[in-house]
């Protein structure tokens, strides 16, 4: 497998911790995940026993990580720090783009945990059906989070997505 | 659907584990399409996968529009006593209109023939029948109009078999390697106490945990047991107790004690087996993404395309999706493989 390009670590000077940034975060976290679970409410079926589950996703490059809960009543999503993480039912870690990829649909869980670019960790099941209901997703997931921030918002994913195709 | 529908040698049948996977297989050039439904009636009874019956109905209709066939998969065996289930799932993969049912359990076969009788039966290599004798049984006295063999005999044999028997032959071309004897493997059940023929589920994700080391060794367990340890830089296979890598008295250093994290690919021997008969070439991988069904079809519709046309196969590399990151041609090529 072609080794996923990393992108730079986002830095953390002491003029921006990390505190700010996950507050700013939040908001905009939150106005996703819940238009992503207004928009797919099919996948919620394929992860029912899991709704109420707490899954940590960590990009290696990114100075936070994310907190999900798949409720489909009370979606939520919001930054974490990354030390130490909280506590969770089950995490996966992986490069920036290769998570994207996962969420697209255009990357395999499976080849990416055989190489060992993917790590996972906690209730194996719960991952595999939060895997599932994501894979069943027609469209760009990644593509309708951009949208929502307009050209700016489609501008970022285009300039991924170049990245990850010259990787 | 007709018999003149499955007639022409090289079908490419693909794997599908939730809606979104089939489109995606159909619109790749797959021939046929194979899923199960979201129980224990077929042998990818995986968290989050499969289909409900509405999902089905509205996944036959989309591969019927586009030219592709639907098998269904009820290929695990019913519990004594137990059938309920699976006449249910036969009932509503008519009621789909799928285009075959693969089947493993005499029962189920019996049922469908029966109740059923114009259905068309699939053998499921999960029936491990690998004999022209144990084929034709199953013919007699089901109907059954293609077998799926097991992963065990070399192209010669499969020739040889072909000549004496009175149904189509399908075969695993891309996958999970398979050489246990399917159907009757109870590692699994001796583990977890969960039947990989009856429940269908081999090493179930709820039993199954990994363990990262500061080193970035990482070990997987099934209900407890460490199945294998793998170095920071050393690729990984699924967490089954067919896979794992054992210590013993003779081989203090663990060794893979009966198959090793490899999957097989014979897209170098497609044109071999169509001249020995094969009708129907098989992907395994229902539990796999559609990134995967979309790689691994359309590398397979061009090769069989190209076959077709009279020249020779172009291959697409698909190592990175392989288990382990490993291929072989296995009993295929010779049963020296390892």
């Amino acid at each position: 497998m072609t080794t996923m390009q990393s992108l730079r670590p986002v830095p953390r000077g002491p003029g921006f911790p990390g505190a700010v940034l996950r507050a700013a975060l939040q908001p905009v976290l939150g106005r996703v995940v819940r238009r992503i679970a207004a928009r797919h409410p099919d996948m919620f079926a394929r992860i029912a026993p899991y709704q109420k589950a707490d899954f940590l996703i960590v990009a290696n490059e990114l100075p936070f990580a994310l907190h999900l809960r798949p409720d489909p009543d009370a979606p939520m999503m919001r930054a974490v720090p990354k030390s130490p993480l909280p506590p969770s039912d089950a995490r996966i870690e992986g490069p920036f783009l290769l998570l994207l990829n996962l969420v697209d649909g255009e990357s395999d869980g499976d080849a990416a945990f055989f190489s060992r670019e993917l790590t996972i960790s906690g209730n194996t099941e719960a991952v595999v059906s939060l895997r599932n209901a994501l894979d069943d997703v027609d469209g760009s997931i990644a593509q309708e989070t951009a949208d929502l921030f307009g050209p700016p918002g489609r501008a970022v994913l285009g300039m991924l997505r170049r990245r990850g195709a010259a990787a | 659907m007709t018999a003149e529908d499955f007639s022409r040698a090289g079908e490419l049948v693909c794997p599908a584990g939730t809606p979104a996977a089939l489109r995606t297989a159909v619109d790749a050039g797959a021939d046929s399409i194979y899923c199960g439904f979201r129980n224990a009636t077929n042998a990818r009874n995986f968290p989050g996968l499969n289909f409900t019956p509405e999902e089905l109905d509205a996944s036959v209709a989309y591969a019927h529009a586009r030219g592709s066939k639907v098998l269904l998969a009820l290929n695990t065996y019913p519990p004594a006593g137990k059938v309920d289930l699976w006449r249910e799932a036969a009932e509503q993969g008519m009621r789909a209109g799928v285009d075959a049912f693969i089947v493993a359990d005499m029962g189920v076969a019996q049922h469908i023939a029966a109740t059923h009788p114009g259905a068309r039966l699939h053998l499921s290599v999960q029936a491990a029948a690998s004999s022209p004798e144990a084929i034709r049984y199953y013919c007699e006295h089901f109907g059954v109009r293609r077998v799926v063999l097991p992963r065990i005999l070399t192209i010669p044999e499969i020739k040889a078999i072909k000549r004496e028997i009175p149904c189509e032959i399908e075969t695993f071309i891309f996958g999970n390697h398979g050489l246990m004897v399917e159907g009757r493997c109870s590692l699994t059940n001796w583990l977890t106490g969960l039947s990989t023929n009856m429940d269908g589920v081999c090493s179930p994700a709820a039993d199954v945990t990994y363990e990262r080391d500061d080193d970035g060794t990482m070990r997987s367990r099934l209900a407890g047991f460490t199945i294998d340890s793998f170095a920071p830089e050393e690729t990984a296979g699924y967490p089954t107790i067919c896979k794992g890598r054992y210590n013993a008295p003779h081989r203090p250093e663990g060794y893979y004690a009966f198959e090793e994290p490899i999957s097989l690919n014979l897209a170098r021997l497609l044109p071999d087996l169509m001249a020995a008969g094969v009708h129907a070439f098989k992907i395994e991988g229902r539990q796999r993404s559609k990134s995967y069904v979309r790689r691994v079809v359309s590398a397979f519709r061009r090769a069989v395309d190209n076959i077709r046309e009279g020249h020779a196969p172009d291959i697409g590399d698909l190592v990175a999706l392989t288990e382990g990151q490993k291929e072989t041609q296995g009993a295929f090529k010779t049963k020296k493989w390892r």
